[in-house]
């Protein structure tokens, strides 16, 4: 019997011929990304071991980028406590330099890892054929002390992509619709695949922003087949793949789902599902009272020059804030380049560090009572951006960025 | 962790998720002691205060969907519940939990027949009685039920090394 992208992932990690959906094997980690959300509750535990240990250094990368800059004492101290820890046993270590998910796309992942990242949307790796999967700080602690740990091998739901996106439509608006079919339990404990002659017509933003928010239906991981765009990603990054890995022609497969690309239309998530997912056009008109671009979703070079596309010689409306957040420093650095934190500037938007922003709802740019925001970020649960009593839209760059100019929801062609 | 044991029970709906556990905004603080009062409190406000010792929660679908911060199943065993039974829970969650010696418990029927308040008698790994009304739950796998067994995830590393 054939095997799929993650049976034959995990068999590898878990030194097996092979494997197959409901096997529990234990596995030893490739990689062990970590970020301010909860390494310092990693910490507190391992410094309560008996025998503190930590089984490859090499593998572990910790990240600052939920809180940074830190708004209170009680995160410096946090970030203190990992900072110093990181430099105590060398651990490689970013502060500032830009969102994890982003900062490992960009150094570190590799096709065929296993990865643990302490944070859900480590899915986000299948976009260069690695299996990425969220954990907390627990299983973190025990992948780091030993290196290894268990996981239950997942089914697998195959979406064959056809044609090309058209109409507006973006990779945000292509998951937003998927999640909305499957809704947010429907890819529980499972892989997510994606293949296809249509993948190739996605570049890789589009795919880490379709893989990132595959959690959002309950996805373990979600996995790309790697062809030439990822392959030239990692070589531009100067990276080698560690194994190169597709499904089989007679892997099983627990669902299988055609999707025609050019079907997809700009989608609005609305209060307070992912799946709660809607054609933006039933959206407009909609009031709101600050706009976020940026996030591991949508917050690379291509959805900021999306945004200034749509936003060049235009003004955020006087009753929006518009914040523009750049995943990471090279992103920063390429629009400085490109000129687009110009044209953002011009339009009255603030552009703000690299980092999680108001997405996650407690650094900046929180909503108040009764605000809306529409946002480009990950979640749109109650209370996540702010106030228990707000409301997030989750839409694409274009959209958001449209919808800033008008003060209220539109899309972009109506600008 | 098999003995029958009765608690009273809080019910919540589908899609419960960690943001409304334990919301970000206090995430900050110092410890999960001080985060308890928040619990639930952007769906519930008045709950945390109201939920006692050895109390459970009976939900639907997706229980803990969202985010891998582990603050949302320490704040549940903070608040002493002492099972969650769920027509279905998210996967990260469903590690946090077990990994923090939380009894969970997998039904898809109980949720829709229970009422809050009310008192359900739970026999872990074979049934829970309402009302008079049995409903059967399955064990849980072997290496699920060490961690469990132990009190949570570090608690059995340290048992299975003898170091306890």
């Amino acid at each position: 019997m054939g095997m799929t992208m993650a049976e034959k992932i995990i068999a590898c990690a878990a030194g097996v011929e092979s494997t197959k959906a409901g096997d529990i094997e234990t596995v030893t980690l490739d990689r062990l990304m970590s970020n301010d959300g909860t390494t310092h509750l990693t910490i507190d535990m391992y410094n309560k071991l008996k025998h503190p240990h930590i089984a490859d250094i090499s593998k572990l990368v910790w990240i600052v980028d939920h809180n940074i800059p830190a708004d209170s004492p009680k995160t410096a101290a946090s970030h203190k406590k990992m900072r110093d820890f990181a430099r105590e046993h060398g651990i490689t270590y970013y502060e500032g330099d830009g969102v994890c998910h982003q900062l490992m796309m960009e150094n570190h992942v590799r096709p065929g890892e296993l990865i643990f990242g302490a944070d859900s949307h480590t899915c986000a790796y299948g976009a260069l054929g690695a299996f990425g999967t969220g954990v907390g700080c627990t299983d973190y602690l025990y992948a780091m002390v030993t290196g290894t740990s268990w996981l239950l091998v997942p089914e697998t739901i195959r979406f064959n992509l056809h044609g090309e996106l058209k109409n507006g439509a973006t990779a945000r608006d292509l998951i937003l619709t998927i999640i909305g079919r499957i809704s947010a339990n429907g890819a529980n404990y499972k892989a997510m695949e994606f293949a296809g002659e249509g993948l190739h017509t996605l570049n890789m933003a589009d795919r880490i922003a379709v893989c990132n928010l595959c959690v959002e239906a309950g996805a373990k991981t979600a996995l790309m087949e790697v062809d030439d765009i990822a392959m030239d990603y990692l070589k531009e990054h100067g990276r080698e793949p560690k194994a190169v890995f597709k499904s089989d022609e007679d892997a099983v497969f627990s669902q299988v789902f055609d999707i025609d690309l050019s079907e997809i239309v700009p989608i609005v998530a609305k209060p307070h599902f992912v799946d709660n997912v809607v054609p933006a056009t039933e959206c407009l008109g909609v009031h709101i009272d600050e706009a976020f671009l940026g996030s591991c979703n949508n917050g690379r070079i291509e959805d900021l020059r999306l945004g200034a596309e749509v936003i060049k010689g235009k003004k955020v409306a006087p009753t929006v804030r518009f914040l523009v957040v750049p995943a990471s420093r090279a992103v920063y650095n390429q629009a400085m380049k490109e000129g687009l934190l110009d044209i953002f500037i011009d339009a009255g938007a603030m552009i703000m560090n690299p980092n999680c922003s108001v997405c996650w709802g407690a650094c900046q740019g929180v909503i108040g009572e009764g605000e809306t925001l529409i946002s480009t970020g990950t979640r749109n649960f109650k209370g996540r951006s702010g106030h228990k009593n707000s409301f997030v839209y989750l839409a694409s760059a274009a959209t958001v960025t449209a919808s800033a100019i008008a003060g209220e929801i539109t899309t972009a062609d109506r600008i | 962790m098999s003995e029958t044991f009765t608690a009273k029970i809080w019910v919540l709906g589908d899609d419960i998720d960690t943001d409304i556990i334990m919301p970000t905004e206090y995430l900050a603080l110092k410890n999960v002691e001080d985060m308890k009062p928040y619990a639930f409190s952007p769906l519930r406000p008045e709950l945390a205060a109201l939920i006692g010792p050895g109390d459970m929660i009976v939900a639907g679908k997706n229980f803990g969907c969202g985010s891998s911060r582990e603050q949302a199943p320490e704040v549940v065993k903070a608040l002493g519940i002492s099972c969650i039974v769920a027509k279905s829970y998210a996967r990260i969650f469903f590690r946090n939990a077990i990994n923090n010696g939380i009894l969970l418990i997998e039904n898809a029927d109980l949720r829709d027949y229970v009422e809050e308040g009310g008192v359900a008698e739970v026999t872990p790994g074979e049934k829970i009685v309402y009302n008079g009304k049995e409903f059967k739950i399955a064990a849980l796998p072997d290496n699920l039920l060490e961690i469990l067994n132990a009190g949570g995830l570090v608690k059995a590393m340290r048992k299975r090394n003898g170091l306890d």
